[in-house]
């Protein structure tokens, strides 16, 4: 490591440190667990291009950023009702990593479902939480998963006892305020779904328009037999916002977990999306939507491991590039020696509406077993001309018709969603983002009146 | 198939497997400074050369082994190659038939490649490399006479080096790669072609390439250019003797396309493979490249892959050219412990660039084979086309087939598609063959060849019977 890499190392410890001094008392496992998270951060440092997973994103706008760490949640209350997404939801809200109680509704949850801040829940029970958080995601997966557990406090732990079926969707809602210092935050998800349970959970990033602030969110999701759970994820935060995520997935016997991973916002965005399939006919489903504009850089890493027989994936990415946008798409399906009868499909398409965006992608295949049904297709490229031409017979004219088949490919993404409110509501932001060129203002303000009539 | 047939099958000993007694006259293993002024001596190169292969030389002292493909296998010592080998008469080459060592001919014989009536009869002029030095090359004065060059590099380097200085490490250059550095400081032989103006080469080139003396690594560098508005199709094959020891071959092939200018490159490799503990079979780390500079140029790669321990073979097609075209066409087989990792980039940087790739990847056994590849399409490449279906055929459970493709884009006027699937032959298929009085192995046989149609109706007529035959020899016994 050279000087200045080791200085941005340094800079983060030293916040880790600075924090540590502020705190109280606390259990010994989990100052342990911190200490390894640091430990391993300090020794692996940030990714840079030459690692293979790193090489289309670089990280050196997180890396030198100086953030520090959010201390309490006010958040002007006019704005996180303009932000909050319009729905009957039970909800967890976060300002900037800190648990904003005031911006939280969680009263009517049904029995056998738990729905707690974590702070909360390592206070009350933390043998509990303690068994399973960092056991999907550990502190090797990555420099942000080990940065993450070192200055892990904060976050969502969600446990639906068996058969519990919650019907409102639950959202967790993470905002980021605009401010003089830019602030980071380190979130963990926790989600253990019992037998047969069923949920639907919204992760919404959304802040202040001039926010600039990190975010780097660790996610565990367990599901138990025949569980079901669909998963968005609805990434609209400010342009200036970094984030990168490691969710880890896994599935037992005959559950299924559905994926919406739909990206409109933040200035660099990195996901990392595993699935373990670990019970016969567990199933995954990964849906995907990004839109870049501007400088954004979106980057989409998934993988699905087949570790048993007759299991399920099936993704599909689709991402519209705009200005000087880069997107990357990384899916990697692995099936493992004997796992047997699998099928797995993957799909990714990308529009580029400009020259200068970039899209880079990597659709692989790792397969050991013979008895398999695996397929990947990849595509890059623009409008149907014909499609054009079929629209402009019928009268649009021809920036319109482009504008509307652009939307419609989103819109292949968006139809598989099952909250017609979160379909809505991205297929306006997309309409909206559009270049003028494609003349879709008109069309988006009708929709906007229909909707509210 | 009964099972008892099936081992039977599998442990045929490699067919092409003998060792021909030729005296060689070899240099101690090791690699040094030394060794390279005794190459270049050897073949009695101009000082430049030598300058040449020592500055590729201390470029691959700074570099390592890649690291990154899908293959496992001990690390190489170069210190235990040794780096020239010759058959012991070069001073005074055979100029016909008649003069080649009897021994050598009886070589080709047994290879089934009976020099003579193959040249003759299939109209090719075979410039056979036999271990590192050229023996013999036939219709060489047909050749001459509509111009073309076609010798061997050293050869080459000595007659034309103004077409080496200016073409040589032009499209890969001595510091690409760790194995074309090595091949860079190393290289003892290969062809040279080069093609004027306006012509068409009158007949396909061959040259087959044989390793034999034992722990020789096997370095050949073949250089072919086209000028504007020619044409040349040019088929490359090899087979090597049964080894207890792996043997390391860096090849470099440089393909130069000018304006209008068509290079049709195939390729049939059926090198020894390993025993069925993978003990013993060649190591093939070889960098192809096609540079298409000329505008409306066209190469293309046709490649059958079945031998070797490992194969880490990626040919490429820089797209510089406007409208130019790039492909490549590739069937690969592996068995037993084979390890392939294979694919192609396609580099798009002029405008209307198209290019193709289909690879057809068959693993059986214990294999394991990896396709892995570039389309990148730079922000100049306007209405740049991609298309890209690579399609895996799974045979035994203990196999396995990955899929690395690689996709970087960088204008929006560009189409790029990539497919690939992956699955085992169909019971059905089958079971339909079967249920019309054909056996299993021959509708396996059927369907194999089926799946690789696409490539093999891309090489040369005699290749593609060749193929066909190596392809149900190397399967053969590992469907049941």
């Amino acid at each position: 490591m050279n000087d200045a890499v080791q200085s941005d190392v340094q800079r983060f410890l030293d916040r880790l440190s600075e924090h540590r001094a502020g705190r109280g008392a606390e259990p010994t496992w989990i100052a342990a667990r911190r200490q390894a998270g640091a430990a391993r951060f300090e020794a692996l440092g940030f990714p840079h291009r030459r690692v293979e997973a790193w090489k289309y994103t670089d990280v050196r706008a997180i890396a030198r950023g100086d953030f520090a760490l959010a201390t309490e949640a006010e958040f002007s209350p006019a704005t996180a009702a303009r932000l909050t997404l319009p729905m009957e939801a039970h909800r967890l809200t976060f300002v900037d990593g800190v648990f904003a109680p005031a911006l939280s509704r969680l009263d009517d949850l049904p029995a056998g479902a738990q729905l707690v801040p974590l702070s909360a829940a390592l206070a009350e029970n933390h043998e509990a939480v303690g068994g399973p958080l960092g056991r999907l995601t550990g502190v090797e997966f990555s420099s942000f998963a080990a940065l993450n557990t070192a200055f892990m406090e904060e976050g969502a732990v969600l446990r639906l006892a068996p058969g519990t079926v919650v019907e409102k969707p639950i959202i967790l809602q993470f905002l980021s305020r605009a401010g003089e210092q830019a602030v980071m935050s380190h979130p963990r998800i926790l989600i253990e779904a019992g037998g047969r349970s069923e949920a639907t959970v919204i992760e919404h990033h959304v802040g202040e328009e001039q926010a600039a602030n990190f975010t780097n969110l660790v996610e565990e999701i367990i599901l138990d037999r025949g569980a079901i759970l669909t998963h968005y994820k609805l990434q609209e935060a400010p342009l200036a916002d970094l984030h990168v995520a490691s969710i880890h997935i896994e599935q037992a016997r005959d559950s299924r977990y559905t994926s919406f991973n739909l990206n409109l916002g933040g200035g660099l965005v990195r996901n990392d999306l595993v699935a373990e399939l670990n019970g016969q006919g567990a199933e995954a489903n990964f849906n995907g939507l990004f839109y870049g504009q501007g400088r954004q850089h979106v980057d989409n890493h998934t993988l699905v491991n087949h570790n048993a027989p007759r299991t399920f994936s099936n993704e599909n990415y689709k991402g519209i590039l705009d200005d000087r946008a880069h997107g990357v798409f990384n899916g990697k399906v692995i099936v493992k020696r004997d796992s047997q009868q699998i099928e797995g499909f993957q799909s990714n398409a990308n529009l580029l509406l400009s020259d200068r965006a970039e899209i880079d992608t990597k659709p692989e295949l790792e397969i050991y077993a013979d008895d398999v049904k695996c397929s990947h297709g990849s595509t890059t490229g623009q409008l149907d001309e014909e499609a054009v031409f079929a629209l402009r017979t019928r009268g649009i004219d021809e920036q319109t018709a482009r504008g509307l088949l652009t939307l419609a490919f989103a819109g292949e993404v968006l139809e598989q969603v099952d909250l017609d409110a979160i379909a809505e509501r991205v297929e306006l932001a997309v309409a909206g983002k559009l270049p003028e060129r494609f003349n879709l203002a008109g069309l988006v303000e009708t929709a906007a009146a229909l909707n509210e009539e | 198939m009964a099972s008892q047939e099936m081992e039977q099958l599998v442990r045929r000993e490699y067919k092409e497997g003998f060792v021909t007694d030729i005296e060689s006259d070899t240099v101690p293993p090791g690699l040094d400074e030394s060794t390279i002024a005794f190459i270049s001596n050897k073949k009695g190169e101009p000082e430049w050369m030598l300058e040449w292969r020592l500055k590729a030389y201390h470029q691959w002292l700074k570099m390592t082994p890649p690291s990154w493909a899908h293959l496992d296998y001990p690390p190489i010592d170069y210190q235990a190659i040794s780096y020239y080998s010759a058959p012991k008469r070069d001073e005074d080459k055979p100029q016909s038939l008649d003069e080649v060592d009897p021994k050598l001919l009886e070589t080709y014989e047994k290879l089934g490649i009976p020099l003579h009536e193959r040249a003759a009869l299939a109209g090719v002029a075979v410039d056979a490399v036999f271990d590192s030095v050229s023996v013999t090359t036939t219709f060489k004065e047909k050749l001459h006479e509509a111009g073309v060059i076609f010798c061997s590099i050293s050869e080459a380097i000595r007659d034309y080096p103004e077409l080496i200085k200016q073409y040589l490490g032009s499209v890969v250059p001595q510091g690409d790669n760790y194995f074309a550095a090595l091949n860079s400081a190393v290289f003892t032989d290969g062809s040279f072609v080069f093609v004027p103006e306006g012509v068409t080469c009158p007949m396909e080139l061959s040259t087959y390439f044989r390793i034999n003396a034992e722990n020789t690594g096997q370095f050949e560098r073949t250089l072919i250019i086209c000028e504007s508005r020619a044409q040349v199709s040019y088929l490359e094959g090899c087979t090597a003797p049964m080894r207890d020891e792996n043997q390391l071959h860096a090849a470099v092939v440089e393909l130069v396309a000018l304006e209008d200018a068509y290079i049709k490159y195939s390729t049939v490799q059926n090198w020894y493979p390993g025993d069925e503990d993978g003990k013993g079979g060649i190591y093939n780390f070889v960098t192809k490249r096609g540079d298409c500079r000329g505008d409306r140029s066209r190469i293309s790669w046709t490649q059958v892959e079945t031998g070797s321990a490992i194969t880490w073979k990626y040919p490429s097609c820089v797209l510089r050219g406007k409208d130019s075209i790039g492909e490549f066409y590739s069937v690969a087989v592996t068995n037993g412990r084979q390890q392939a990792d294979t694919g192609t980039k396609m580099i798009h940087i002029g405008e209307g660039t198209r290019s193709s790739i289909i690879s057809k990847g068959i693993s059986a056994g214990r294999s394991n084979q990896s396709y892995r590849g570039l389309v990148k399409v730079g922000p100049r490449a306007k209405g740049a086309r991609n298309f890209t279906q690579c399609d895996s055929l799974l045979i035994g459970d203990q196999c396995g087939a990955h899929t690395f493709p690689y996709q970087e884009i960088g204008n929006s006027t560009a189409t790029v598609e990539h497919e690939a699937t992956t699955s085992k032959i169909g019971e059905d298929q089958l079971f339909y063959c079967q249920s019309r009085g054909i056996s299993e192995e021959d509708a396996v046989s059927m369907i194999v060849n089926g799946f690789c149609k696409d490539v093999f109706q891309e090489l040369p007529m005699e290749f593609a019977v060749e193929a066909e035959a190596l392809l149900n020899v190397t399967l053969e016994g590992a469907v049941g």
